[in-house]
């Protein structure tokens, strides 16, 4: 908490904006920023840790739980764990399964919520508000809560199980997206609309040409925000697939850990395998789009 | 609202000749857009087939005698009144589903309040690889469960490193099939995959605090530990009551945690969440009556705690 007393210079890392206001960079190193920096470390540790022994133990041959064997040793490597695996869960067809689920959510979550973020942003009609106490109920009401009903709804009523449409469906009501849409278009000057309007353009025209080229960034955003809900989702998929051919990775390794692993040769070493292709997509694509996840979660939480 | 409506009927005033006649009348009857139902409609229509219609059947659901049949079978489902709720309540297993959320919110709240406070405040300062830090807090929380359980039963397991590191000191039996410790662990789990979440909600609050208080408190002579509770922590309010909002909705719905990282809520029930035993009993039992009753008490109290505790952290000046 020493930013006050600080002169004002830049931020010293070039790859981060300096938060506004930001006080004091090329300060001597005191004890209080020592501290702080020692504090961050030892979080850094904390946190990445396990990534770093989840990938270690998918390479050991044998298991060594010992603090040695959060290293890897020359002579104990090996891509057996992987093969064991995916003899067990087939990889290829449970990664397909979890791609077309997560990609469904997607391409249903960015029309719904593109249509509606849009409408609720920038047209006029009667119930407006209406719709927005909709979107916002939603929100409030965990998912979970609804599971017994909608497992009945889902696969019973309409005949669902064990296909995608089932496991992608219920994750289309997705408000956080509408909320980023209606957060992007609220930003854009009204008059923009107006003139296209003036213009004789028709909204269809207006939403086609002028609001969805310009909606790009919120749509990156939207996409990756909602990559993550289903590729990780877990109890809903597991609900309705009992068939394997048709299980997501994280349903089928979830499985894996909890009836057969047992009799693997080193069940550790091929459960932390499947949990490396599982993270893999996920945590590349948090790295390569950082700054879209980082900003706009908060923002989305905070503003609403 | 006004801006808008004010900005739409001057534009209707330039152009007299659109506001008379059919259209015109529309418009007065639907707003300017009309068109603006045909655009909601696709999520209204998935809200109301997957949201709203669930909602009313699981509170339908809840005063039946309701179990599955065969497809098409027209079987009866009894009207019982408040009695799946008297059966809820009235299960040991459920007041220990509930003192598991108890445990969860006491030690969830805390640990990440103070923690993403701490570690947010280092990170508002000017150090050498911030936005490192920042990205490896957040890498948890965009990564599945199923894979961060995997680590974690490799790490807390009775031969794992964990235990290694501890020697004598390791608990017997070992941390997830503990009776003391298995719900401590799941808390501990959700805490640690979330908290970059919540340090990253607390520095964009602290980055938000004017810095001319810090100013003028620093003028004051305030020292550092009263700039931080006069100016820090009612900065970072709204970010506290979002914590404590959000870890009430966790807390009621964990079931990946339960049901993987303590083995389906061991050992003997220790771990049970809400979420687990309505998945037991509505979906491997069939008693899918119970099942939603547990559901609509899980929500009303979800709501009500959630509403209570912004009404209690709500900044009231």
């Amino acid at each position: 908490m020493s930013h006050v007393e600080d002169s004002v210079t830049h931020a010293e890392d070039a790859d981060d904006q300096p938060p506004e206001g930001f006080q004091g960079t090329r300060q001597r190193w005191t004890l209080g920023r020592i501290g702080s920096f020692a504090l961050l470390a030892v979080g850094g540790v904390v946190f990445l840790f396990p990534f770093w022994y989840m990938l270690v133990g998918s390479l050991q041959a044998a298991p060594d739980t010992t603090v040695a064997g959060a290293f890897p040793t020359p002579g104990n490597l090996t891509f057996a764990n992987y093969a064991d695996i995916d003899a067990r869960v087939d990889l290829l067809k449970t990664l397909l399964n979890s791609s077309i689920f997560t990609i469904g959510v997607i391409i249903t979550t960015l029309v719904l919520g593109l249509l509606a973020g849009y409408a609720l942003a920038v047209l006029e009609f009667r119930g407006r508000g209406l719709v927005f106490g909709i979107v916002l109920i939603s929100l409030v009401l965990p998912f979970q809560l609804l599971m017994i009903p909608l497992y009945v709804l889902v696969v019973r009523t309409y005949g669902l199980a064990d296909s995608y449409l089932g496991m992608i469906l219920p994750f289309g009501v997705n408000a956080t997206a509408v909320f980023i849409f209606r957060q992007f278009f609220r930003s854009l000057p009204k008059d923009l609309f107006e003139a296209a309007r003036i213009d004789g353009a028709t909204e269809l025209q207006i939403l086609a040409r002028l609001a969805i080229p310009m909606a790009r960034p919120a749509i990156l955003t939207a996409i990756l925000v909602t990559f993550i809900g289903p590729w990780n989702e877990f109890l809903w998929p597991f609900l309705i697939t009992k068939d394997a051919s048709m299980q997501p990775l994280a349903v089928a390794l979830a499985n894996y850990i909890t009836t057969i692993s047992a009799r693997a040769a080193n069940p550790f070493g091929a459960i932390l395998a499947g949990a490396t292709v599982l993270a893999i997509p996920a945590v590349v694509l948090f790295l390569a789009f950082q700054r879209h996840f980082l900003s706009t979660d908060i923002g989305s939480a905070t503003k609403g | 609202m006004s801006a808008e409506a004010g900005a739409s009927s001057s534009t209707r005033s330039n152009r007299p000749g659109r506001s008379d006649g059919w259209r015109g009348r529309t418009r007065r009857l639907l707003g300017d857009h009309p068109l603006g139902y045909a655009f909601v409609t696709p999520y209204v229509a998935f809200w109301v087939l997957l949201f709203a219609w669930p909602l009313y059947l699981a509170v339908y659901m809840s005063f039946r005698d309701w179990f599955f049949a065969a497809p098409g079978a027209d079987v009866a489902r009894p009207f019982v009144g408040f009695g799946n709720y008297a059966d809820v309540l009235a299960d040991p297993v459920v007041h220990r589903a509930a003192l598991n959320v108890a445990i969860f919110i006491l030690i969830n709240v805390p640990l990440t309040v103070i923690l993403s406070m701490v570690l947010a405040a280092a990170l508002n300062q000017a150090l050498p690889l911030r936005a490192f830090f920042r990205a490896a807090y957040y890498l948890p929380y965009v990564t599945a469960s199923v894979a961060m359980i995997a680590v974690w039963l490799f790490l807390f397991n009775g031969t794992g490193m964990v235990n290694q590191v501890l020697g004598p000191l390791a608990p017997e039996p070992t941390w997830l099939v503990n009776r003391f410790w298995a719900m401590p662990m799941i808390a501990m789990f959700a805490t640690w995959k979330q908290l970059g979440f919540y340090v990253l909600l607390y520095l964009a609050a602290m980055q938000n605090i004017s810095e001319t208080l810090y100013e003028a408190a620093w003028v004051d002579g305030a020292s550092a530990l009263r700039r931080f509770t006069a100016v820090t922590l009612p900065g970072v309010r709204a970010a506290t009551t979002l914590v404590v909002v959000l870890a009430t909705i966790v807390g009621a719905n964990f079931f990946t945690e339960p049901y993987l990282l303590t083995g389906g809520g061991g050992p003997n029930n220790a771990s049970v969440s809400p979420v687990l035993l309505m998945y037991r009993a509505g979906i491997e039992q069939g008693r899918a009556g119970y099942a939603a009753a547990l559901g609509v008490i899980l929500a009303v109290m979800v709501m009500g705690l959630s509403a209570f505790s912004q009404f209690v952290l709500e900044d009231r000046e």
